[in-house]
């Protein structure tokens, strides 16, 4: 049993990174209707800011919390407005291949200067060591990665579903052109949806950077994962992203405990099996 | 300012132009809709685009609004010169557009439908002033904006822009596919919203229900203004009317 839920752990932790990064993916498609293939290579630039700020300034993890997810937001910000910008109203394929483009990029130059293998990032001392549940061991750290991302996830629903500020995203998403109309500058709107969804990337580069460490390649073997996991759940809803996120975390690591040789193909047969049943995905707004 | 081709102004009017459009050219991508449109609307009056479906009244309205990609000619507000302004800066002169189809957004209930479009300037109708017009919709705040009913969603589409303080309001067919007794309540609408000084542009294809509330007609054709003429000259316009709307 321990190894059950050991392995139930593991994909909690899975699938919180999986939630924050098919989140960032759904907001970002909604509003510029672009699938944003850098999504890894952000959330690769979020961990290796928390590690630049804790070798190169002495800034720590906490800090790194905040400040990654902004400056990586802020890159994110540029990209929009210097590139994705000029791609609005194209098919969706040219925002794939350009976003592809970028993460290639991005990833190689890490690549050149730190190779690919991993380097190590301290969990912070406040989240050391662990507690004994009775029935398991729970580390400290990894229990505070799915609660604070579980918070996220719920905090980014809440400005969406329930505030001014995301029905004036909402209906950005339906009717730009009529929401402009009304004097909202939808421009600017959509470049900083674009940098909330690319922090919400970052951020859970920095979470994940004491587990997984810091590799330039990171977010590449994570990110295909995730688009199967947004394949599943349908890109028109937040809530549905969420819940996929984390249910297919846990169907991996059940999957793991069970079945051990499909614990890498099992999303990926969850993938087909929705797209022939329902090709919009489980949450999914036909398009 | 030399040689501005003005419209064949048919009737003299009175007060000062609100809007003033002149020369104006419209593109839809590689098709030419509007080829010269001119007319002015002035200060408190409410104007009637006539004209024939895929006359180009719509795109006409979309232009002011700043919402076709490419437009020519000139598009004065209140005397500032529009013609190549983004929609937003536009909306935030005090110019409010309710579409066609009516732009109720699917994923918003009532109450964000409603508080949607930002306040531009002091002045609007407040909420309790818009129930008042609009009762329906104070019982309806939290049903998803396109459960309500077409005329309600009408009502819903004209009370949003009253809360923005825009004193310039441009309807596109407000009573397209409404019942009578609808109709007549939109009618009510515009005649108070006029009284209170409103300024309005309206575009119809139902002209029984424009004469119960225009001040003057201009007859679009093949995205051309071809004539114009006052209420009080309406009966004396008859033919020529049916004529153009082919009625």
């Amino acid at each position: 049993m321990q190894a059950l839920y050991a392995q139930l752990l593991v994909g909690l932790i899975n699938g919180s990174f999986y939630a924050l990064l098919s989140l960032g993916l759904a907001v970002i498609f909604g509003m510029l209707n672009i699938i944003n293939f850098a999504h890894g290579a952000l959330y690769m630039m979020g961990a290796f800011c928390a590690y630049f700020l804790l070798n190169l300034a002495g800034i720590g993890y906490w800090p790194a919390l905040i400040i990654a997810p902004i400056v990586v937001g802020i890159f994110g910000m540029i990209l929009e407005r210097t590139m994705l910008q000029w791609l609005s109203g194209l098919d969706h394929l040219y925002g794939l291949l350009l976003t592809f483009g970028i993460a290639l990029i991005v990833q190689g130059v890490f690549q050149n200067y730190f190779g690919s293998s991993g380097l190590p990032y301290a969990i912070p001392d406040e989240l050391k060591g662990g507690m004994n549940l009775g029935f398991m061991f729970l580390p400290i750290y990894r229990g505070w990665v799915v609660v604070f991302s579980l918070i996220v996830c719920l905090a980014t629903w809440y400005l969406i579903e329930k505030t001014r500020l995301g029905a004036n995203l909402r209906a950005a998403t339906e009717n730009p052109t009529l929401v402009r109309a009304f004097g909202i500058n939808v421009p600017r709107m959509i470049t900083l949806t674009y940098g909330l969804g690319v922090g919400l990337a970052a951020l859970a580069g920095v979470l994940s950077a004491p587990i997984n460490q810091v590799r330039p390649l990171m977010g590449a073997d994570l990110i295909i994962v995730v688009f199967a996991v947004v394949v599943i759940g349908g890109m028109g809803s937040i809530m549905g992203s969420i819940i996929t996120g984390f249910s297919l975390g846990v169907i991996e690591g059940l999957t793991k405990y069970f079945y051990p040789e499909a614990s890498n193909t099992v999303v990926f047969v969850l993938m087909v099996l929705v797209l022939l049943v329902k090709p919009t995905g489980l949450t999914g707004r036909a398009a | 300012m030399a040689e501005v081709k003005m419209a064949e102004a048919p009737t003299k009017t009175t007060g000062t132009p609100v809007l003033s459009v002149q020369n104006l050219e419209a593109w839809y991508g590689e098709s030419h809709i509007l080829h010269g449109i001119n007319f002015n609307v002035n200060a408190g009056e409410v104007v009637t685009l006539l004209g024939r479906n895929g006359a180009g009244k719509t795109t006409t309205l979309k232009s002011v609004m700043g919402i076709i990609g490419k437009r020519t000619g000139s598009i004065r507000f209140n005397d500032q010169d529009i013609t190549r302004a983004a929609s937003d800066k536009i909306a935030r002169m005090g110019v409010a557009f309710c579409p066609e189809e009516r732009g109720i957004f699917a994923s918003l209930d009532v109450r964000e439908n409603l508080l949607l479009p930002p306040i531009v300037r002091p002045g609007g109708l407040s909420l309790d002033q818009i129930f008042e017009l609009f009762p329906n919709l104070k019982e309806r705040l939290n049903s998803q904006g396109t459960k309500l009913s077409g005329g309600e969603q009408q009502m819903l589409a004209i009370a949003r822009i009253l809360r923005t303080g825009a004193r310039f309001l441009m309807l596109d067919e407000p009573t397209e596919g409404l019942a009578p007794v609808i109709i007549q309540q939109i009618g009510h609408t515009i005649a108070r919203l006029k009284s209170e000084g409103f300024t309005i542009l309206l575009v119809e294809q139902n002209f029984r229900f424009a004469a119960t509330v225009a001040d003057r007609y201009y007859i679009v054709e093949h995205g051309k203004v071809i004539d114009g003429f006052a209420n009080s000259e309406l009966q004396a316009n008859m033919d020529k009317l049916h004529t153009y709307l082919g009625v």
